[in-house]
C-alpha cells in the first residue's frame, strides 16, 4: 500500500516555516529591538534629558506644523484634481494624472532641490529670465511654510489617489439612477459622490500627513540651511555629533515619530473601516458631468499648477546643471556640461554612489522578488488570521517613516553579530537589509494581486497533471504572474535607487547611495553638480515609470501607483 | 483500474454543519456516475476529496487496492493519476492548446515524437487538430471544454472528475458536448464522476445517478430506476417533474399504486397520509376522474403544463394537448403513483 502522506493543502511543509521566519527576520526583530530600546531608555530615566531641552520641543512643533500644514495643501490638491479628473468630462485624463502622480515619484530631496533652484535671488533659471529678485534678499523657501508648502507638493498625489479609488467605483449608471430620481447635479454631488468620497478624503489626508512626518529629504534641504530642525532632521544631526546618548535620544525621538505617524495610520484604518464600497454595480465607465464653457478654464488652471508644481521645478533643475555655478544666468556663453562630466567621469564619489545604489536597488528588486513569490504564494492559499499578522509584519515598515527603521536597524547592528562576531554597521550590507525590511510591501503588492486574481484551478489542473510544487511554481504559477513581477521589480528599483532617508543614517565613506550623495553635493555647495545628478535620477525615475506603464494592460488593477 | 470506493466519506469544515456526512459509495470500473444535487448540497466537496483537494474529515477513499485517503493522511493530487474538467476550463492561458493538452504528459516525461504523437490523437478525438497551436484565449467556450477534455484523456487517468462542465456553456454547445462526453466515456473506459445540479445532464450521461442532499447521499441508481423509483421525499422532488400528494392508502400492497387504489383514498378521510410521487405524465384530463381546478396553463411548445388544484387544497401537475382555461373544474384520472 502508498504511504500516505499528511498534506492538508498544496504548500509543501516547509513553506510557512520559511516564510514566518524571512518576515521574522526582516521586520518582527528590527521593531522589536526598537520598541525595547525606546521603552528600556525611556523606564531608565535617560529620557528627562532629552524631553527637557527646549530643542526637541521645537523640532516636534516645527514637525506638527509642517506636516498639517502639507496636509492642507495635499488635500486642497488631491482633492480639487481628483473630483475633476474622474467625475467631468476633462480632456486628457491619463496625461494629467501621470503627471499629477510624478512629484510622488520623484525623490523628496531632488524636489526640494528643485524648487530652491526655482525660487531666491540666485536662481539660475530666474536669471536667466531676467525675473530674479535682488542680491541679498532671503530664499524664501528656507522656512517652515516653504517645508510645508513642499510637503503638500510631494504628497497631494496621494489624496489624488485615495480619493480616486474610491470615486472610481462609482458607475455612470449610479449617477444617472440618482439624476433619473429627479436629482439635480448638486444633490447628486452632496447624497451620491460626497459619502463615496469621504473615506478616502480622510484615508488620503492620513497617508499624506504620516508621509509628511516622516519625510527627511524636503526638512533636510530647506530647513537645515535655516537651522529649522523637524524630528527625522533632528534624529540626522543628533547621529552626525555622535555622543554617549546618542543611542537613547535616537530611539526615542524615533519613538515619537512613530507614535505620531501610529496615529494618522489609526485614523487612516477607521476611515477605511467597513467601508469597501469596490463592488457596486458593474464598473463601467465613470461617472462624466459635463463643465461646458468651465472645460477650458479647469484645463487651463490645471496646466498652470502642473507648470508650477512640476515643470518650473525641473526646468529650474535643469538649468542648474547647465551652468558652471549656481547664481550665473544660462545663456550661450554659460552653457555648458561640465557638471554632468564631472559627475559622470571625474568625481570618484558621485561613481561610488551610482554603483552602490544600482547595487542596493537591483539586489534589493530581484533578492526580494524571491521571497515575495513564495510569500504571496502562502498568502493566496492559506488565507485566515496567520496570513493577515504576515501580512500586517510586512507593511509595517513600509508604513514607519524610513528614518524610524534606519534607527531600528543602527540599534539592531550597532554591536556584531552574535556567533559570527562580524559587525556589519558601516558597510553596505545593513542599507541591503534595511531595504530589504522597507521594501518588502512594495516587492509584495503586485505578486499577491496576481496570485489573488489567479483562478485557483489553474494549479488545482496542474496538480492533477501529476505537477508537484516546484514543477507546477516553474511551469504554471510563475509565468502566469511574471507581469506583475516584473511590476514587482520596476517598481522597488524605481523607489530603491533614489532612496536617501534610511540610506541618509546608515551610509558611511564608501557606501552613499544617490541621495545621499544629492543631499550631501547639495551641502557642500556644488549645487550644479547636485542638480545634475538630480536631473540623471529624474530622467531615470520618469523612463522606469514609462516602462511601467508598457507593462500596464498585463498587470493586475491597482499595481501601478498612479493608476486604478 | 479498478473500482472507486468512498467508504463512510465525511467533511468538516469548522462551520458546525458537516459539508459530507458519512456518504458511502461504490464506482464500478468504468462507470460514469452523476453526483447529482442542488448547490450546497456537497456534491463539489466530495469530488474534490477524490480529486485530493481536500482532505476528508473521516472515513476513507480507496481506487481498488490503493488507499487514497484516510483520516490521518492523503495521497497528493498530483500522484493519483486522475483528470478533472473544472467548470472554468482551468487552461492555461500561457500555452498553446498543443501544450495544454501535452502537460502532463511532458511531467510524466514524455517528450520527442511520442509527446507530438499522443498529443496529436487526443486532439483528434475532440476534433481540435487544427487548433494545436492556438492560445485558449482564441478559443470559443465551446472549443475550450474540449481542449480540457483532450487534457483529461491524453494520460489515460484511472479516473476522470468533471466539475459541472456545462454550467457555462449555452443550451445549443451542451448538446454537442453531451454527445463528445458519451463518446469520450466509451472511447477511455475510464470511471467517470460528473457532478451537476441538472437532473437532463445527469439523466442523459450517466449510468448511475447518485443524489445528495446536505452532505448526505439519498439514493444511487441507475437513471431509469432513480425517475421511476426513487426513495423518499427528498430523491423524488428532485428527479423529475412531479407533485407529491399525501394520501391515505393501505399499509401493505406495492408501491405503484393505480388509479382504483388512489380514487379511493380521496373518498377516505380518516388515517394516516403517505407521500406519493404523481408524475405529470400520469394525470389526464378524463370524464370518470375526481374534479380538479386549473390554477395555471402555461404554454410550453410542445404542449401546456398545467397546475392543478384538489378540492383538499394539494398541487398536482398534467400536461395537456390544449389550453384550458384558468379556474376551471376539470375531471382527471391519475393513472398511477408511486409511493415514496
Amino acid at each position: 500500500m502508498p504511504r500516505l502522506s499528511i498534506i492538508r493543502s498544496s504548500q509543501p511543509v516547509w513553506l510557512l516555516p520559511f516564510v514566518v521566519v524571512i518576515v521574522c527576520l526582516l521586520s518582527g526583530l528590527p521593531l522589536a529591538r526598537l520598541l525595547y530600546a525606546g521603552l528600556r531608555f525611556s523606564l531608565q530615566g535617560k529620557a528627562t534629558g532629552l524631553f527637557t531641552e527646549p530643542a526637541t520641543w521645537i523640532a516636534i512643533r516645527n514637525t506638527l506644523t509642517t506636516s498639517v500644514g502639507g496636509t492642507a495643501i495635499s488635500v486642497f490638491l488631491g482633492a480639487t484634481f481628483a473630483f475633476v479628473v474622474t467625475l467631468t468630462d476633462f480632456r486628457g485624463k491619463s496625461f494629467f494624472s501621470f503627471a499629477f502622480v510624478l512629484p510622488m515619484m520623484i525623490p523628496p530631496q531632488v524636489t526640494a532641490l528643485a524648487w530652491v533652484q526655482m525660487s531666491g535671488p540666485a536662481s539660475p533659471l530666474l536669471k536667466t529670465l531676467g525675473i530674479a529678485p535682488p542680491l541679498g534678499s532671503p530664499q524664501p523657501l528656507y522656512s517652515l511654510s516653504g517645508i510645508a508648502l513642499l510637503l503638500g507638493v510631494q504628497h497631494a498625489p496621494l489624496v489624488f489617489l485615495a480619493l480616486k479609488a474610491g470615486l472610481g467605483s462609482l458607475p455612470r449608471d449610479g449617477v444617472e439612477a440618482a439624476r433619473l430620481a429627479g436629482a439635480s447635479p448638486l444633490p447628486v454631488f452632496r447624497d451620491i459622490i460626497l459619502p463615496l468620497a469621504v473615506p478616502g478624503l480622510i484615508a488620503g489626508a492620513a497617508i499624506a500627513f504620516v508621509s509628511g512626518v516622516g519625510n527627511f529629504g524636503i526638512p533636510a534641504i530647506l530647513g537645515i540651511p535655516a537651522s529649522i530642525y523637524v524630528l527625522p532632521t533632528l534624529i540626522y544631526s543628533r547621529l552626525s555629533s555622535f555622543g554617549a546618548g546618542t543611542f537613547a535620544e535616537m530611539s526615542q525621538l524615533s519613538m515619537v515619530i512613530a507614535v505620531i505617524a501610529g496615529l494618522g495610520l489609526a485614523v487612516q484604518q477607521w476611515a477605511l473601516k467597513g467601508r469597501d464600497y469596490r463592488i457596486i454595480g458593474l464598473s463601467g465607465q465613470n461617472a462624466a458631468f459635463s463643465l461646458g464653457p468651465f472645460r477650458l478654464v479647469a484645463e487651463t488652471g490645471f496646466c498652470l499648477v502642473l507648470f508650477f508644481v512640476l515643470a518650473a521645478p525641473l526646468a529650474a533643475l535643469v538649468t542648474s546643471s547647465l551652468v558652471p555655478t549656481y547664481g550665473v544666468p544660462l545663456n550661450l556663453q554659460t552653457v555648458s556640461l561640465d557638471a554632468y562630466r564631472e559627475i559622470l567621469f571625474r568625481q570618484s564619489v558621485t561613481l561610488t554612489a551610482f554603483a552602490n545604489s544600482l547595487f542596493l536597488a537591483g539586489t534589493t528588486a530581484c533578492g526580494l522578488l524571491l521571497f515575495t513569490v513564495l510569500t504571496a504564494y502562502l498568502l493566496a492559499r492559506r488565507p485566515g488570521k496567520l496570513a493577515n499578522v504576515i501580512t500586517s509584519l510586512i507593511e509595517i515598515p513600509y508604513a514607519l517613516p524610513g528614518i524610524v527603521l534606519a534607527v531600528a536597524f543602527i540599534l539592531l547592528f550597532a554591536a556584531p553579530l552574535p556567533l559570527l562576531n562580524v559587525s556589519i554597521y558601516g558597510t553596505i550590507w545593513i542599507i541591503l537589509i534595511a531595504y530589504f525590511s522597507s521594501f518588502f510591501a512594495v516587492s509584495l503588492k503586485p505578486v499577491a494581486s496576481a496570485f489573488l486574481q489567479l483562478d485557483p484551478s489553474l494549479e488545482e489542473a496542474a496538480r492533477l497533471s501529476g505537477a508537484g510544487f516546484g514543477r507546477r511554481m516553474r511551469d504554471i504559477l510563475v509565468p502566469l504572474i511574471a507581469p506583475a513581477a516584473g511590476a514587482s521589480v520596476i517598481l522597488v528599483f524605481l523607489i530603491a535607487c533614489s532612496e536617501l532617508t534610511v540610506s541618509a543614517l546608515l551610509w558611511s565613506a564608501g557606501t552613499q547611495t544617490l541621495g545621499v550623495a544629492i543631499f550631501n553635493l547639495d551641502d557642500s555647495g556644488s549645487s550644479d553638480l547636485a542638480s545634475a545628478l538630480s536631473v540623471l535620477v529624474v530622467v531615470m525615475v520618469i523612463l522606469l515609470m514609462l516602462m511601467l506603464e508598457m507593462l500596464a494592460k498585463h498587470l493586475p488593477r491597482g499595481v501601478l501607483p498612479w493608476r486604478n | 483500474m479498478a473500482q472507486l470506493i468512498l467508504n463512510h466519506l465525511s467533511k468538516d469544515f469548522g462551520t458546525g454543519r458537516a459539508a459530507v456526512a458519512d456518504l458511502s459509495l461504490t464506482v464500478r470500473e468504468g462507470g460514469f456516475l452523476a453526483l447529482l444535487g442542488p448547490s450546497g448540497c456537497g456534491k463539489t466537496t466530495v469530488l474534490r476529496m477524490i480529486a485530493g483537494f481536500e482532505q476528508p474529515t473521516d472515513g476513507s477513499i480507496l481506487l481498488g487496492e490503493r488507499t487514497l485517503a484516510d483520516g490521518s493522511g492523503s495521497l497528493p493530487p498530483e500522484k493519483r493519476n486522475m483528470a478533472m474538467v473544472f467548470q472554468s476550463y482551468a487552461l492555461w492561458p500561457h500555452m498553446t492548446v498543443a501544450q495544454n493538452v501535452g502537460y502532463p504528459l511532458k511531467v510524466r516525461g514524455v517528450s520527442g515524437a511520442a509527446w507530438e504523437t499522443r498529443v496529436r490523437d487526443a486532439l483528434a478525438v475532440v476534433r481540435l487538430e487544427e487548433f494545436a497551436m492556438r492560445r485558449p484565449a482564441g478559443l470559443s467556450g465551446g472549443q475550450r471544454q474540449r481542449v480540457a477534455l483532450a487534457r483529461c484523456l491524453v494520460t489515460s487517468p484511472d479516473v476522470v472528475l468533471l466539475d459541472e462542465p456545462l454550467a457555462n456553456l449555452d443550451r445549443h454547445l451542451k448538446a454537442a458536448m453531451e454527445e463528445t462526453f458519451r463518446e469520450f466515456h466509451a472511447r477511455s473506459g475510464a470511471t467517470m464522476i460528473y457532478v451537476t445540479h441538472d437532473q437532463g445532464e445527469a439523466m442523459a450521461l450517466a449510468t448511475d445517478i447518485a443524489v445528495m442532499s446536505e452532505g448526505r447521499l439519498m439514493q444511487v441508481a441507475s437513471p431509469q430506476e432513480i425517475y421511476a423509483r426513487p426513495e423518499g421525499r427528498i430523491v423524488g422532488g428532485l428527479v423529475g417533474q412531479g407533485a407529491i400528494l399525501d394520501l391515505t392508502l393501505p399499509d401493505h400492497g406495492s408501491r405503484l399504486v393505480f388509479w382504483q387504489a388512489i380514487e379511493a383514498s380521496f373518498r377516505q378521510t380518516a388515517g394516516p397520509s403517505r407521500p406519493v410521487l404523481v408524475r405529470p405524465e400520469h394525470v389526464v384530463a378524463d370524464p370518470l376522474g375526481i374534479v380538479l381546478q386549473v390554477v395555471s396553463c402555461l404554454f410550453e411548445g410542445e404542449r401546456f403544463a398545467l397546475s392543478l388544484r384538489t378540492a383538499g387544497g394539494q398541487s398536482l401537475k398534467a400536461y395537456s394537448a390544449t389550453a384550458m382555461p384558468c379556474g376551471i373544474l376539470q375531471p382527471f384520472v391519475i393513472r398511477q403513483g408511486w409511493l415514496l
